[in-house]
């Protein structure tokens, strides 16, 4: 990029100087290493273009996971004023709130070792991922409106889970706001048919061990005790409901860039002002595709709590299967941080980014109150997650932001072609994780090798300050779509 | 170019690199001949078009603000048809088209998870970076898949 000007501030930070039409500097989290990868591709001059538009606080920001998005680079955090700041269906992404959850379990690795591949294989039985796969739950319209309005309410009133879960869900698993007459139809059909479902792609469902404490503290009030517990980790997000909504309010705002009193830098970066119509429409759409996904991560959750209990036999009591907490990756919300002396809101775009809150923040449940917000990193297929903690130093540069997983560095097509010749399942297998996916193309698309290593990434958010190392644990079973 | 001998079978096109997504570059003789190949590239993409029948003929009708807003526009309906209505796209005729607007017949069958294979989840067909331009030869194209 050797037209992006790059100046290095700190160890882990780089600013790119307002040049042009933009209105405030880029700043890129990430080491040496890094920054020169990141410069091989596109995705510096997307955090530049994302500071072109209107009512942007600070900094277009990026995280050390960063790579090549469409519009807003993926590992891109923008915040923007409520009142000439615009929201970006490309700076949310098309997989609204895809995210993560992990459950810890009071199971010993030690005593289920024999059962991994009995709990993939009847995982993979039970939870519908892969391509066009259809949900379990048959959504009448009106049922599918409260799903929109409810989150992961509507999926525990209807027996998925416990009311305890929902306090360790950001927000609650709802967002207000939710308006389902905002919704096309074509997203609300959609959308009745695939909640309950993983998806394909980068979505999974791992069965993981914890590794190693970072900070046993923090750890134990996460629920994860000692190494050698047994947890899951869930990323999935609001299926093809929320791609029909971004899809859908993309093309209106396109249609309509014209008028907009601002040039757009590229065309997937289309936005309206939050207060105009179409502004204030596409949140209310969005709301509802993020609950939608609430819901889903809600429903698997208990599925797999199910699948546990049948295939160990053993009681729910027994399996002590707990929510250890929900994050979303892609979403726009409006909260409110300390601006210049003074607190404000603003609408803040994370597009695969986690919001990770420090200790004592209002926002989180009591039980996190001193501990700060659980942050959940998965790695690339089979490297585990690392759990951190949010810290005041992110509420403070990022907008309470950090990163949200490994970062792709090769593209489906050259993974393919570096996997040619070799069982990439078998590869696995060797490494002790068991991987069974609903089409056998995808282990090979999402081989370890097209990742950046999640340890780097997560190295420079702790070392940054943005996020502090609690707890890191591998994998030894994944399912896939 | 993943060109083929039989240019009803296997549309003209190349997948390029793009390190999260699917960069798609289509070619054609003229701009409706570029149009009907990007529809047939993203079907081929998906599923295998070999094994399909056209056992129904639908009508698409698209506007933009500019070609690469027909494109795209165009694309993404055809997507729709796939996703949203679990129907599948062998063939594409553009009947009418100029630079704002465009008019195409799209024949093909409903999905049967017996009879035909689903390759990838294309989730959206983006407006980042799309491109038509001539060349010697005729029209080149290029649009960015979220997969």
């Amino acid at each position: 990029m050797s037209d992006i000007r790059i100046e290095r501030l700190d160890e882990f930070r780089w600013i790119i100087p307002p040049a042009g039409g933009m209105r405030v500097p880029g700043l890129i989290y990430a080491d040496e290493r890094m920054m020169n990868g990141a410069g091989k591709d596109e995705s510096l001059r997307q955090v530049a273009n994302v500071a072109h538009l209107p009512g942007i606080i600070r900094h277009s920001l990026a995280m050390p996971d960063i790579h090549w998005g469409y519009g807003f680079p993926i590992g891109g955090v923008a915040a923007f004023d409520m009142d000439d700041g615009i929201i970006s269906p490309g700076g949310v992404g098309y997989d609204i709130n895809c995210g993560v959850r992990l459950m810890a379990t009071k199971l010993q690795f030690k005593e289920i070792s024999d059962r991994v591949k009995d709990l993939v294989i009847a995982l993979s039985r039970d939870i519908p991922a892969g391509v066009g796969s259809e949900g379990p739950v048959k959504l009448s319209i009106a049922e599918e409106r409260r799903v929109l309005r409810e989150g992961a309410g509507w999926a525990v009133k209807h027996g998925y889970g416990a009311g305890d879960d929902l306090m360790t869900i950001e927000d609650g698993g709802r967002m207000d706001g939710a308006d389902p007459s905002c919704v096309s139809e074509r997203a609300l059909e959609r959308g009745r048919r695939q909640l309950g479902t993983l998806g394909s792609g980068n979505h999974f469902l791992e069965i993981e061990v914890v590794e190693e404490i970072f900070d046993r503290r923090v750890a134990s009030t996460f629920g994860l005790h000692a190494e050698g517990q047994v947890a899951v980790a869930i990323h999935t997000g609001s299926r093809g409901f929320g791609y029909q909504v971004c899809d859908d309010y993309l093309a209106r705002m396109v249609k309509q860039s014209h008028s907009l009193d601002f040039p757009l830098p590229d065309r997937q970066l289309a936005c309206a002002y939050l207060g105009s119509d179409e502004g204030k429409e596409y949140m209310a759409a969005m709301a509802c595709a993020a609950n939608y996904a609430w819901a889903n991560r809600q429903i698997l959750m208990h599925r797999t709590a199910q699948t546990f209990e049948k295939t160990l036999q053993r009681s729910p009591c027994d399996i002590g299967m707990r929510l250890v907490y929900d994050v979303c990756h892609n979403i726009a919300k409006v909260e409110e941080f300390e601006i210049e002396g003074r607190k404000k809101k603003v609408c803040v775009h994370r597009k695969g980014a986690t919001r990770a809150l420090p200790p004592r923040h209002p926002a989180l449940p009591e039980v996190y109150r001193e501990s700060g917000q659980p942050v959940l990193i998965p790695g690339d297929m089979g490297a585990g997650s690392y759990v951190l903690a949010g810290t005041d130093r992110a509420l403070e540069e990022t907008f309470g932001s950090t990163c949200h997983g490994a970062g792709r560095v090769m593209s489906r097509g050259r993974a393919m072609k570096a996997s040619r010749n070799r069982s990439i399942a078998a590869e696995m297998a060797d490494r002790g994780v068991i991987v069974m996916a609903a089409r056998k193309k995808t282990l090979s698309e999402e081989m370890p090798e097209a990742y950046k290593d999640v340890e780097d990434v997560v190295n420079i958010v702790h070392r940054a300050g943005l996020s502090t190392k609690v707890a890191r644990l591998r994998s030894v079973g994944c399912i896939k779509g | 170019m993943a060109e083929d001998a039989d240019q009803a079978r296997r549309p003209p096109y190349r997948i390029f690199e793009h390190t999260a997504d699917l960069g798609v570059e289509i070619c054609g003789t003229d701009k409706m001949d570029l149009f009907r190949n990007a529809a047939l590239a993203l079907s081929d993409i998906m599923t295998d078009r070999s094994c399909l029948q056209d056992k129904e003929e639908r009508e698409i009708i698209i506007e933009g603000c500019d070609l690469e807003e027909v494109l795209v526009n165009f694309l993404r309906e055809v997507l729709y048809l796939c996703n949203g209505k679990g129907w599948l796209l062998k063939d594409c005729v553009i009947t009418e088209m100029d630079r704002l607007h465009l008019r195409a017949a799209v024949t093909g069958e409903a999905f049967r998870r017996d009879r035909h294979t689903v390759n990838i989840e294309i989730k959206a067909v983006t407006y980042h970076r799309t491109q038509i331009y001539m060349t010697e030869q005729g029209w080149t194209g290029r649009f960015i898949c979220d997969v």
